[in-house]
């Protein structure tokens, strides 16, 4: 909402406060200032003048040289120069007298044109930041020629005389203020922020006087209360369509209206200044000399003012004639019934609609309006009238037409009154504050509240003021937010914290950092197209995603079900920007939809690392045994897995808890989908399940007793086949020393002409101890014996010669 | 030549061989103390001797051995020491070379700067609440006093997955289900992504992280949203941070207030940081609606609340200077690394 501060004036005096105190003081007591506009303050030195002689430059065939009387705003006569084409001796127009500064950061200093000094410089609409609207009637181009009206006005400054100076305010109001989207509302705020009385207007029509009345042209229904409270009307006969007076037209374009003849600017005006937007139909239009309230029918058709054609349906409320929508209740006229320069009758309409139904007919349509910006916030509808009687006031004001006697007001439910309880202490003790009784009773007159004995009766136009809280926050805002002392809570202590589980996230967090891992932040939503570029099969579950229905982009349009892709995309940006050695990690929400789409999904978190660079598949798994040691998961077990189409066949393991839980995958990603990322070298990924992960992890710390016997160990190399896993061996050997075996290591693996094309030499050491006894040499044979009895038996593996 | 005569013949050689460039003390010491050495040799003609001159010789005979063998002492500690000196010098570092251990990884100033705000309201006896992203209409709006086709709706341009769910646009929506859930007194935070149909550009991004905060309990006062709002501000921003309350209007609190903080950079003087204002603002908060409360199933007459939300994209972004938020989603680890 932009107010012109001219225009409060009508209302309020604030104009010995300085303007950037005003802001202030309205956003503390809660109409929040966005910022102000000094209008005209770009046009410096620009004043009425009259051509009074003019030749042509004698060394030009397009310049004159004019000889203006700038009245006392200048000592005798000045010599412009000019190229403009429509100027004429005795021409009164606006003269930039040096230095003068104009819109646009221009400067005008004296100088020559062609060898003639030039004294200034004549201005045009354009030059001045104006156009027709605000003076019209004017030739739009070349310069602006003022006329004899403005012959008294010689040497005024040319703000002064188009009315240009004022200051405007834009304020951001919240929706449950629709009352304060008006110039009254606004200057109740200023009067009870300031202290100082608020001087309403009663308006005052005087009538035609002539015998006719509303009712020889016009009947109202309103045949759907439940969307229309209240409807008003007025006619007008004799309309003389013209511009609207400079003030007027000035006001409007203060607050961003566009002027355009005096019917509609009264229109707008009585919005602006009452907040309760009006329609104007012309009456000739109007079939059957009736209006009805009705909702639209299925498919019915309308053509809006802007010429736009809209299909209705019933859940839209319509002005109608006896035959056709002529307004959409609210929102916007119909181009049926539009006023034009021939219009001859109007009927000024002043209704309340239903906030919601209006809200929702304005979306359908796509026309969100001033009207119905206003209307979906749930207006006052007995602000109705009030605002239809001071449309006719300005129209007699302006001698637009002859305002028809009668006013027709359909008003079938009056609003009821709201009653809320004056609880002095209870508001005191909620706020935190000590305020006397009288301090709240008249901060509560001062905004129109009725105050009877414990009873507070809000105006009808504060809809928003419906319990104590509300009573209080007007209290408060007047009194002082920030006078409030701060205070502890007195109240029952809490334990707060972190529970086990968002710990955890924390310590892991900490232990990835420490793993030289970096944590990223990806968005949860994705292109669906993310899928294919992981290679996930085209019957995967996962490429069910929750889809948003009115996404940014197809980008955006599906909720992630892996982070994979997010992962592969911030690692070939990296690599893109040169980035070496890159090792990331996020843990981050996947969206599981719901069988039936009805539930919410299922979100969960899966810990994604990526890395490229200086690592390989071991480093990888590195970081994974770190995680699965911080969980304190033991005999997880390591599978080569060749199911996921991501990832590298050969170069990718599934881990498991020892009861077969799947923890998660890792391993090198795929080359084809790290080439489709842009990498030429090998990527290395991992997704593991946080919440299995936690799941099995083990919080309980249990510490054993230290060895008290020594151990002995036995080291064994053996010639195997390639494919053979080391983990395979380890398990035979592990199993075969039974409780004897403490470890068992690799220590060494060759491979090499000597020992055979697809073959390998792989080296272990066996450590053995019992818990109750230094082992003898015997039994630590007999264990070595059964280990390599069973591992020639189950593996076929020999000891190495 | 006599015995005596022999062991100082003896003792001199001995002590010039040890006291030699080169020496090879091991070969000395068996050379002349060994079981076949030399003063062993000299030694076993002791029993010719007259009982007279046994102690005598005796005597000069443990002399000249206790001196070799302090000499050979001497000198092997000397010859260690000048070891140990060569050693040291041919293995000088250069310690401007760098180090070789793995880098640290770093955090990521969003997760950091909501681990900090946890901090604060964890030390306030708050603790934290999850809840979906993936949210019904019913919680993040109807239970929050913003029922279908109000106008607040447009404040908070909204993803919609169908018409009961969506993309939650804050995170209050985890005040309902609190208050489903649990009886006063509530003290809980609730940090988490939020998401609003906004274009990205330098300030805006559709996927942004809130915290929010919610105490319901008997006797809560707006005074006590004040000092938890000022605990908090000079926890975060500085001891000296100031805070100060603009009206506002949220659909579920009431009184609302805009909060702004004095700016950190400059103190409220103002600087480029705040606009020249010498205030920044930072969150939204306000007593908990009456009708919230009771949707909750919770008696507003006895019992009393306030919330705030936060923006830690902005936080973040005030704090370390981040001109750009998509500078939090790109993830160059140049920029991480800073963190």
């Amino acid at each position: 909402m932009n107010l012109s501060m001219k225009w409060l004036a009508d209302y309020v005096d604030v104009k010995d406060v300085d303007i950037r105190d005003y802001c202030e003081k309205l956003t503390y007591t809660g109409s929040k200032v966005e910022g102000f506009e000094v209008l005209g303050e770009d046009i410096v030195n620009v004043v009425v003048a009259r051509i009074v002689k003019m030749e042509r430059h004698p060394d030009s065939d397009h310049l004159f040289i004019c000889q203006m009387d700038c009245g006392s705003a200048a000592e005798g006569i000045q010599q412009i120069v000019t190229g403009a084409q429509n100027v004429f001796e005795g021409a009164i127009v606006p003269a930039a007298l040096p230095v003068a500064h104009l819109p646009g950061g221009v400067t005008i200093k004296a100088g020559k044109l062609r060898g003639v000094l030039s004294n200034g410089m004549l201005c045009s609409f354009g030059e001045m930041n104006l156009t027709e609207h605000d003076c019209p009637g004017k030739e739009a181009d070349g310069i602006l020629i003022l006329g004899e009206e403005y012959a008294d006005k010689i040497g005024m400054d040319i703000r002064e005389a188009l009315d240009l100076s004022d200051t405007v305010v834009e304020f951001e109001i919240t929706s449950n203020r629709p009352d304060c989207l008006s110039v009254i509302g606004l200057a109740r705020e200023t009067a009870v922020s300031f202290g100082r009385p608020l001087n309403l207007h009663t308006p005052e029509v005087k009538g035609a006087n002539d015998g006719d009345k509303i009712e020889n042209y016009l009947t109202v229904g309103i045949e759907a209360p439940d969307l229309c409270y209240r409807y008003a009307a007025r006619v007008v006969k004799n309309v003389r369509i013209a511009p609207s007076p400079l003030w007027m037209r000035r006001r409007l374009r203060a607050a961003g209206v566009r002027p355009i003849n005096n019917i509609v600017d009264i229109t707008n005006y009585v919005m602006l200044e009452y907040g309760q937007p009006m329609h104007a139909f012309d009456y000739s239009m109007l079939e059957g000399a009736s209006i009805r309230v009705r909702r639209a029918t299925d498919g019915e058709c309308f053509k809006s003012l802007d010429d736009m054609d809209h299909v209705l349906d019933s859940s839209m409320l319509v002005i109608a004639d006896e035959k056709k929508a002529c307004a959409l209740a609210g929102v916007m006229g119909g181009a049926n019934s539009e006023i034009k320069d021939s219009t001859a009758t109007v009927v000024f309409e002043s209704a309340c609609f239903l906030g919601s139904s209006v809200r929702v007919t304005a979306k359908k349509n796509k026309m969100r309006t001033e009207s119905s910006a206003r209307f979906e916030k749930e207006l006052d509808p007995n602000n109705a009238l009030p605002a239809l009687q001071r449309a006719c006031e300005l129209v007699e004001m302006l001698g637009a037409g002859d305002v028809v006697d009668g006013i027709i007001d359909c008003y079938p439910t009056h609003k009821p009154e709201v009653r809320i309880p004056l609880e002095v202490e209870r508001m005191n003790r909620f706020l935190g504050v000590e305020l006397s009784r009288e301090y709240m009773i008249s901060v509560l007159e001062q905004l129109e509240c009725r105050v009877e004995g414990d009873v507070i009766i809000p105006p009808s136009f504060r809809g928003d003021l419906l319990s104590m809280n509300d009573i209080a926050e007007e209290i408060i805002r007047i009194y002082g937010y920030n006078e409030i002392k701060a205070t502890y809570m007195n109240a029952e202590t809490t334990q707060g914290g972190r529970n086990p589980k968002q710990a955890f996230e924390v310590a892991l967090d900490r232990a990835l950092y420490g793993m030289g891992m970096d944590q990223i932040q990806t968005f949860s939503f994705i292109s669906p197209k993310f899928y294919d570029r992981i290679r996930m099969p085209a019957d995967s579950p996962l490429r069910k995603s929750v889809v948003i229905s009115n996404p940014l982009g197809e980008d955006t349009s599906v909720m992630r079900t892996t982070a994979l892709p997010s992962m592969l995309e911030v690692l070939e940006r990296n690599n893109n920007f040169s980035n070496e050695n890159v090792r990331l990690f996020e843990n981050a929400t996947v969206y599981i939809p719901s069988e039936s789409g009805e539930e919410l999904p299922t979100e969960k978190k899966v810990l994604t690392l990526g890395m490229y660079g200086d690592v390989d598949f071991y480093a990888m798994k590195g970081v994974i045994e770190n995680i699965l040691a911080l969980a304190r998961i033991q005999n997880a077990t390591f599978t080569a897995y060749t199911e996921d189409p991501a990832y590298h066949p050969g170069r990718t393991a599934r881990v498991l808890t020892e009861e077969g839980v799947e923890l998660g995958i890792f391993g090198q990603i795929h080359p084809l989908v790290a080439a489709e990322y842009g990498f030429n070298q090998p990527v290395y990924c991992a997704t593991i399940d946080f919440e299995a992960l936690w799941a099995n992890a083990n919080t309980v710390i249990d510490y054993k007793p230290l060895p008290k016997f020594p151990a002995t160990t036995r080291d064994f190399s053996f010639i195997c086949p390639e494919d053979m896993e080391v983990g395979t061996i380890m398990a035979v050997m592990r199993k075969a020393s039974g409780k004897l075996v403490e470890n068992v290591a690799l220590f060494d693996i060759y491979r090499g002409a000597s020992i055979g094309e697809g073959n390998k030499s792989v080296a272990f050491r066996v450590t053995l101890r019992a818990a109750d006894k230094t082992l003898t040499v015997e039994e630590a044979d007999k264990a070595t014996k059964k280990t390599l009895k069973d591992l020639e038996f189950k593996l076929g593996l020999k000891l190495r010669a | 030549m006599s015995m005596k005569e022999n062991l100082e013949q003896i003792r001199s050689e001995a002590l010039a061989a040890i006291a030699a460039d080169g020496a090879d003390l091991e070969a000395l010491r068996v050379k002349y103390l060994g079981k076949k050495g030399e003063l062993t040799a000299v030694l076993r003609g002791m029993g010719q001797l007259t009982p007279e001159e046994r102690p005598v010789v005796g005597q000069i005979a443990n002399d000249v051995r206790a001196d070799i063998e302090e000499a050979m002492k001497t000198r092997k500690d000397s010859l260690a020491a000048e070891a140990l000196e060569r050693r040291l010098k041919e293995e000088k570092l250069d310690v401007t070379m760098p180090g070789t251990a793995s880098k640290m990884g770093h955090v990521h100033p969003l997760n950091l700067v909501q681990r900090d705000l946890e901090d604060i309201f964890i030390g306030l006896g708050f603790s934290i609440e999850e809840g979906p992203e993936v949210e019904y209409d019913y919680y993040n709006f109807q239970a929050l006093n913003i029922p279908e086709d109000h106008p607040a709706r447009d404040t908070q341009d909204t993803f919609y997955i169908t018409e009961k769910m969506l993309l939650r646009t804050q995170t209050s929506s985890v005040q309902a289900r609190v208050m489903e859930n649990q009886k006063p007194p509530i003290r809980i935070i609730s940090p988490g992504r939020v998401y609003r149909s906004d274009a990205m550009d330098a300030t805006h991004s559709p996927l942004f992280h809130q915290l929010e905060g919610l105490v319901i309990d008997k006797g809560i006062t707006m005074g006590d949203l004040r000092g938890t709002l000022d605990t908090f501000a000079k926890q975060e921003f500085g001891s000296d941070t100031r805070i100060r309350f603009r009206p506002h209007h949220f659909p579920f609190t009431e009184p609302s207030a805009e909060v702004d903080i004095s700016c950190f950079a400059c103190g409220g003087k103002g600087c480029r940081l705040c606009k020249n204002e010498g205030w920044i603002e930072i969150l939204g908060a306000g007593m908990v609606h009456p009708h919230v409360l009771e949707m909750g199933g919770i008696d507003p007459t006895v019992y009393s609340g306030f919330a705030f939300g936060l923006g830690v994209e902005r936080i973040a972004m005030l704090k370390y200077h981040i001109d750009d938020i998509r500078h939090l989603y790109e993830n160059d680890v140049r920029f991480l690394s800073q963190f």
